[in-house]
């Protein structure tokens, strides 16, 4: 993964996607790791989309039910702009057939809300190790 | 018309819910239906409509007491209108959405549109009852309401 090294450590930029205020500082408070540096937050994927050419994250968390732009169409898309890009679902739809569709147009995990603590920092530090 | 099964769904979800999100179990009652007009409902009510291969709304009604627990218990120190909105609508999709691993792909939920006050009316789609569970957390009462053809 392309990320930048920052001392001996590499740093992963994210961004936190959700049409849910409470569910990004959830997640952004809930996450524990210290080579991730949060660069942004957007509540539909079309705001995710503006975010992601200004602040060129890492990782992503998205959800993928929101106005606008939903989340799978929003992975397409990024998934264009940078292939390298770790993109971890999270989402309350829990039919296989979804998880299977966003793996497809490049999600690289899935996590069902509702989630704890130590389900979420499993799910990343699957993303970034 | 809901079958006995489908019920069950939405209950194990409202159960998965609490034990997961609020950390503490609610106590789910046993389910019914209504037989007259709409169920009354608490201060804050989020709704998802339902399309695809089931039609119909299911919606979280709470009252601002139990959603401020609600959000202590999430760590949460906004307990602003806009925050209490929010967390309905959240509580909703993930009950409306936990539900699609029974009825699968085709059971298409929106996005969240929530209701304030105890006098709000909540939309009806004809010739569908309504289904309640009630539950009850801590010392506050909810409801998940279905309304499925």
């Amino acid at each position: 993964m392309n990320a930048v090294t920052n001392g001996n450590r590499r740093a992963y930029k994210l961004m936190i996607v959700d049409d849910s205020n409470i569910m990004r500082r959830r997640i952004e408070r809930s996450q524990t790791f210290e080579e991730i540096e949060l660069v942004g937050t957007a509540s539909n994927g079309l705001e995710a989309l503006e975010m992601f050419k200004k602040m060129d994250p890492d990782v992503v968390t998205m959800d993928l039910t929101m106005p606008q732009m939903d989340g799978i169409e929003c992975i397409e898309n990024l998934v264009k702009i940078k292939p390298a890009v770790r993109i971890l679902v999270i989402s309350a739809l829990a039919d296989k057939a979804t998880a299977v569709e966003a793996m497809e147009k490049g999600a690289n995990g899935f996590l069902n809300k509702p989630f704890t603590d130590r389900q979420l920092n499993e799910a990343i530090a699957e993303l970034i190790r | 018309m809901i079958q006995e099964q489908e019920l069950k769904t939405f209950v194990e979800g409202t159960t998965n819910y609490f034990e997961v999100a609020a950390q503490q179990p609610a106590s789910i009652g046993s389910p019914y239906l209504v037989t007259e007009g709409q169920p009354t409902v608490h201060e804050y009510t989020g709704m998802i409509s339902i399309t695809g291969k089931r039609e119909g709304i299911v919606y979280f009604t709470a009252p601002k007491a139990m959603l401020t627990v609600l959000l202590m218990k999430m760590q949460e120190s906004d307990f602003s209108h806009e925050t209490m909105r929010d967390l309905v609508g959240e509580v909703a999709n993930t009950i409306s959405g936990n539900a699609r691993k029974d009825f699968g792909r085709d059971f298409v939920i929106s996005v969240p549109s929530v209701l304030a006050g105890d006098k709000a009316e909540i939309p009806s789609t004809p010739g569908v009852r309504s289904f309640v569970i009630p539950i009850n957390w801590r010392s506050h009462s909810a409801k998940l309401i279905v309304a499925l053809k």
